[in-house]
């Protein structure tokens, strides 16, 4: 975790933690000012639960080395003599003409326009939201979990008639539109975009003369960016491992995303003359979360900031 | 500035509003006099060329639909497997129910037809003299596309049943191979006492297998007259497969291992699962997925509930039908013909699927092919007399989807609990009953 | 939930006095003293976009299972207005209830273990007591990339008895564990999933919340000498008592909607997993196997005001708390 650092938390300071805090405060330090005894026994017990993470993910490394055989016949959390992974992956790369390959692009496809477009529209909606008191304000968020709170699946098939009639049914916007609303994201930029941006830049932009859609992008898109990549990544995972959606909406196998090809190679089991794969959607499954992670680890320190600093706190 | 702006949420508002509406007013089928097609009509079609969409996940349809087009160079089939059996036909009725994105061509399976013939989903083929091909298919797919007076698919593939066993797990503990469903429970004892791995074979509940074990077994607890419609389990043929399976249950005879599970497909290898009472469409998936079998296989008459008897069932199979919502019928139909009654049928058995055709299931290639899975075994010969021996006048209801779907919230019971079969298949009954009259039909 | 409130209405007025470049409540307190913020339209222009995309994709088909649920469309006899009669099925149906029983029983188990097992991690990792506290962060939260597809078929496959994992612990120990896919244990297989999946999410926004408590309250709390245990309950757990709601609440929002892994793991445990398991389960079999629209939307629409409610009912709590 990389502290928020002095020039991002000016003006960020989250206000609601003053119940707690003393009124006077002082900034949070970028590093610990006393180091606390490292403890032992507080590690293994955590370790217990990394453990508990760990050993799945583990599992799928171990079984994605595996060929179809000896997948079915060897002990799970180890490795079998034939170490097939570069096998298995080339296999999973070229299998139905690299159909998977043509699903990872769909994926991020559908990753680039969803999740970039519901961060967009969740950090406009957000400021909005946040920096503006216009009538009818407080039933905004209270319909948007209201909504949230009707089952989905539920209304899968009265999306589908709709999105039918309009003629977006098996083409990637009906992955996409859907996609562009994240209520969680929503909520996190109007938690950001209170604290992040003063309301005198506001006030002087304004005085500037400056109209209200050139000072959101100019001024207060780059003060939202920790919150933005926050929200980006949550849209990202939302939309990478989106299934009932496109299992619904899609029917061209071209379109798929991953997560829908997958269970379709894991459904060719079922399928008379159907050819058996599950060593390629273990693999597949592999392949499909390693982009993922390394997105993680390459933007934690963005995204955990982003956390850290808006989004959700007492 | 403020004013337009607001104006435009409620413009779109109003606009989605009025697509819900919409698509409110389309759900109908139509139900307008059919159209008559004439082989002229067919063929002018093909001449005029044209796209068509075909719904299925038949491994075997791919070469059929790149012969075609080589030789109708003007039309293009567009072949979308739009996912397998229940999740295909979810697909197609909400196209249909939304009136747009239905293919031409569906694969649907026989068990599901009805409900599909019932709606008016299905073009009725006898609009294309589709009754010149009776003959031509063998009875239990032929019966299997029919509907009240209508045919409303040609059959594809054909599932007639057999026993297929792992030679090798009954060689080793010096057991027969069972030909009756005595001897069957009866192997299934000692195989599982000579060694406490091994299972007869795995079930878990199967709505397919049980209303197939049933059909053999002479049951007709299925009786449909148009909208009328009888659930009964409790006829002889029911009570006959319901007592000898329960044994098998009781006494953990069966592996509580999901049909198709990784775990099963392990099963089929190691020989922990000696033997598999299923359609002939078995073989492509035993040879694709049970590699470790190889050799090992082999196929036999379905077991008897009599000794000498030759009874069977259908357990699968599928027809390809030609939605009313199609915009090209013509072709679609050209296709449907070509993929199942013509060269495709050939080329679909090359390719390993079990025809439905009385001329590719009695051709010479196809009974005298050597199966090297089967020891080099004649495989072919077993099935084929299977699918002349299946027994006659089995319907299924005009709602099977659904049924089926339920199956294992009623019967799968009986393999969890202390319920008995009987008792599942009773409250199956019911639950299919109260379905039946929700949607309309006169129940018992 | 409660929505957040603009720093501007709450007034600090006591804070006038200390203005001070690096404190944002000495500068809320300034904007106090101009004139608030008139009401006008212009906001709408910024959450208009949003609203647009969220009533096409999400008010519309609402309202439309409204529409639907007042109708009875049959295979045989077509489509015809029955008013509330739907509504009195539902509210009637024993499958119903017992799916409502089921995920009521999965909440108020699974999401207390789920949210202490993430605040316990969340507190080991910010006390900065741990040996490679970043690893371990970052391990937690990782099975959150994982999809719920995929995740389901892992511990599918591995919870098999024979060959899965659970078979090879079976072996190499000589035990029989209980079946996780028999009807007693699937509820648990299917709470472990879940709680294996979004600890490390949830531990995240726990652990962000702590983030933002200033070091120095620790300090002095410290040199007043208030034990460690101490400093948890009267310092961190009051400033995580905002995270705890909003991972409450979409926590109930998520176990009433229980759907991807129950559907998923039904394939592999058909006895188990009825098609009625859960509320969202029963209607997708309602809509998808059976074409019964009409009271698919109808549990649609109940499940939502169910879960409306407890929601509420939570929020209502947690805000007293905070009185």
């Amino acid at each position: 975790m990389t502290a928020p650092t002095g020039t991002r938390t000016t003006g960020t300071r989250p206000a609601r933690l003053r119940t707690v805090r003393p009124r006077v405060a002082p900034l949070r330090p970028a590093g610990r000012t006393s180091k606390p005894r490292r403890s032992v026994l507080l590690t293994v017990l955590t370790g217990i639960v990394v453990l508990y993470s760990l050993v799945p993910l583990l599992w799928l490394v171990i079984n994605a080395t595996k060929t179809q055989p000896s997948l079915l016949s060897s002990f799970g959390l180890w490795f079998d003599g034939d170490f097939a992974l570069w096998d298995n992956i080339q296999r999973t790369l070229t299998y139905n003409d690299g159909i998977f390959v043509r699903w990872l692009s769909n994926t991020l496809f559908y990753v680039v326009l969803g999740a970039g477009g519901a961060t967009l529209l969740s950090a406009v909606g957000g400021y909005g939201l946040a920096k503006f008191n216009f009538p009818g304000k407080r039933g905004v968020f209270a319909v948007v979990i209201g909504a949230v709170a009707v089952p989905g699946t539920a209304l899968a098939v009265p999306t589908f008639l709709m999105f039918s009639q309009m003629g977006l049914t098996n083409t990637p916007w009906a992955v996409v539109i859907p996609s562009l609303i994240s209520p969680f994201g929503l909520y996190l930029m109007w938690t950001f975009a209170a604290e992040a941006i003063p309301d005198e830049l506001l006030e002087a932009a304004r005085l500037d003369g400056a109209g209200e859609f050139r000072i959101f992008f100019r001024v207060c898109l780059p003060l939202l960016a920790p919150g933005l990549v926050t929200v980006l990544l949550f849209t990202s995972v939302a939309t990478w491992n989106n299934y009932f959606l496109p299992l619904i909406m899609l029917k061209d196998p071209d379109w798929y995303p991953l997560t829908v090809g997958l269970n379709a190679w894991n459904a060719q089991a079922i399928t008379a003359g159907g050819d058996v794969v599950f060593n390629l959607v273990i693999t597949g499954s592999l392949l499909t979360i390693v982009p993922l992670i390394a997105a993680f680890l390459l933007l934690q320190r963005y995204w955990q900031s982003g956390l850290a600093a808006g989004g959700v706190k007492g | 500035m403020i004013r337009q702006r607001r104006r435009s949420v409620f413009t779109a508002l109003a606009g989605a509003l009025a697509l819900v509406l919409a698509a409110c007013g389309s759900g109908g089928s139509d139900t307008g006099t059919q159209e008559q097609f004439s082989a002229e009509d067919v063929q002018a079609a093909l001449d005029a060329g044209g796209t068509i969409k075909v719904w299925a996940w038949e491994p075997t349809l791919k070469q059929v639909v790149a012969d075609f087009q080589q030789k109708y160079p003007k039309v293009k089939v567009e072949l979308v497997n739009a996912g397998t059996g229940d999740k295909q036909y979810t697909a197609l009725q909400n196209a249909i129910a939304a009136g747009s994105g239905v293919p031409d061509v569906a694969q649907i399976e026989y068990y599901a037809l009805p409900q599909f013939a019932l709606a008016k989903s299905m073009t009725d083929l006898k609009s294309f003299e589709a009754d010149k091909f009776e003959g031509t298919f063998s009875t239990g797919p032929w019966t299997s596309v029919h509907a009240g007076e209508g045919i409303f698919g040609l059959p594809m593939d054909s599932g007639p049943m057999a026993l297929f066993y792992n030679k090798e797990v009954f060689d080793k503990h010096g057991i027969a191979v069972p030909t009756t469903w005595d001897e069957y429970a009866t192997a299934a004892r000692a195989l599982h006492t000579a060694d406490p791995k091994v299972y007869i074979t795995s079930d878990t509940g199967d709505a397919g297998f049980t209303t197939s074990m049933i059909w053999q077994a002479g049951g007709k607890p299925y009786k449909v007259d148009g909208t009328n419609v009888k659930i009964d389990f409790s006829d002889e043929g029911s009570q006959r497969f319901t007592t000898m399976w329960q044994q098998l249950i009781s006494e953990k005879l069966v592996s509580p291992v999901n049909g198709w599970s990784d775990q099963w497909y392990q099963g089929l290898g190691d020989g922990s699962i000696a033997t598999l009472v299923i359609g002939a469409w078995m073989p492509a998936n035993l040879q694709s997925g049970v590699a470790a079998g190889a050799g090992k296989w082999r196929v036999a008459p379905m077991p008897q509930w009599e000794a000498g008897g030759k009874a069977t069932a259908e357990n699968g199979g599928s027809g390809l039908s030609i939605p009313t919502a199609g915009a090209n019928k013509a072709l679609a139909y050209a296709f449907t013909k070509y993929a199942t009654a013509e060269e495709g049928a050939t080329t679909r058995t090359k390719g390993g699927a079990f025809p439905a055709t009385t001329a590719e299931l009695s051709s010479q290639e196809f009974l005298n092919a050597e199966f090297p899975y089967f020891g080099g075994q004649k495989a072919n010969e077993v099935l084929a007399q299977s699918a002349k021996d299946v027994v006659g006048g089995w319907s299924y209801l005009p709602f099977q989807v659904y049924a089926n779907s339920i199956f294992n919230d009623t019967v799968g019971k009986a393999y969890v609990s202390d319920t008995k079969l009987s008792d599942g298949l009773k409250a199956w009954q019911e639950a299919s009953a109260k379905y039946g009259k929700d949607q309309g039909f006169a129940v018992n | 939930m409660a929505p957040p409130q603009p720093a501007t209405v709450v007034p600090d007025v006591d804070e006038s006095a200390t203005l001070g470049a690096d404190k944002p409540e000495a500068r809320k307190t300034r904007k106090t003293e101009q004139p608030r913020r008139r009401r006008s339209w212009v906001g709408w222009r910024f959450v208009a976009p949003f609203l647009v995309v969220f009533a096409l994709v999400f008010l519309a088909p609402i309202v439309y299972s409204i529409y639907l649920s007042f109708f009875q469309n049959r295979l045989v006899g077509g489509n015809s207005f029955v008013g509330l009669d739907n509504y009195g099925e539902v509210l009637t149906d024993p499958q119903f209830w017992s799916s409502v029983g089921r995920v009521s029983l999965f909440l108020v188990v699974q999401v207390p273990v789920m949210l202490f097992l993430a605040l316990l991690v969340a507190l080991a990792v910010d006390s900065g007591r741990l040996y490679g506290r970043n690893f371990f962060r970052l391990a937690v939260f990782l099975p959150y990339a994982v999809p719920a597809v995929v995740a389901t078929l892992m511990w599918g496959f591995m919870y098999g008895t024979r060959f899965g994992l659970v078979g090879n612990i079976n072996e190499a120990f000589g035990i029989t564990l209980p079946d996780p896919l028999s009807p007693e244990w699937v509820l648990t297989a299917i709470g472990n999933i879940v709680t294996w999946e979004f600890i490390g999410y949830n531990m995240l926004i726990f652990y962000s919340a702590l983030q933002v408590i200033p070091r120095s309250l620790y300090e002095s709390a410290e040199i007043d000498g208030a034990s460690q245990l101490r400093i948890i309950t009267s310092i961190k757990l009051p400033a995580l008592r905002g995270a705890l709601m909003i991972a409450t609440i979409f926590s109930i929002i998520g176990s009433f909607q229980l759907f991807n892994e129950p559907a998923i793991l039904q394939k592999i445990a058909p006895n188990a997993i009825t098609t009625d398991f859960t509320p969202n389960l029963y209607a997708y079999t309602l809509s998808f196997s059976g074409q019964q629209y009409n009271n698919s939307a109808t549990v649609a629409i109940v499940m939502g005001v169910i879960t409306m409610i407890v929601a509420y009912l939570v929020q209502l709590r947690g805000m007293r708390k905070d009185g």
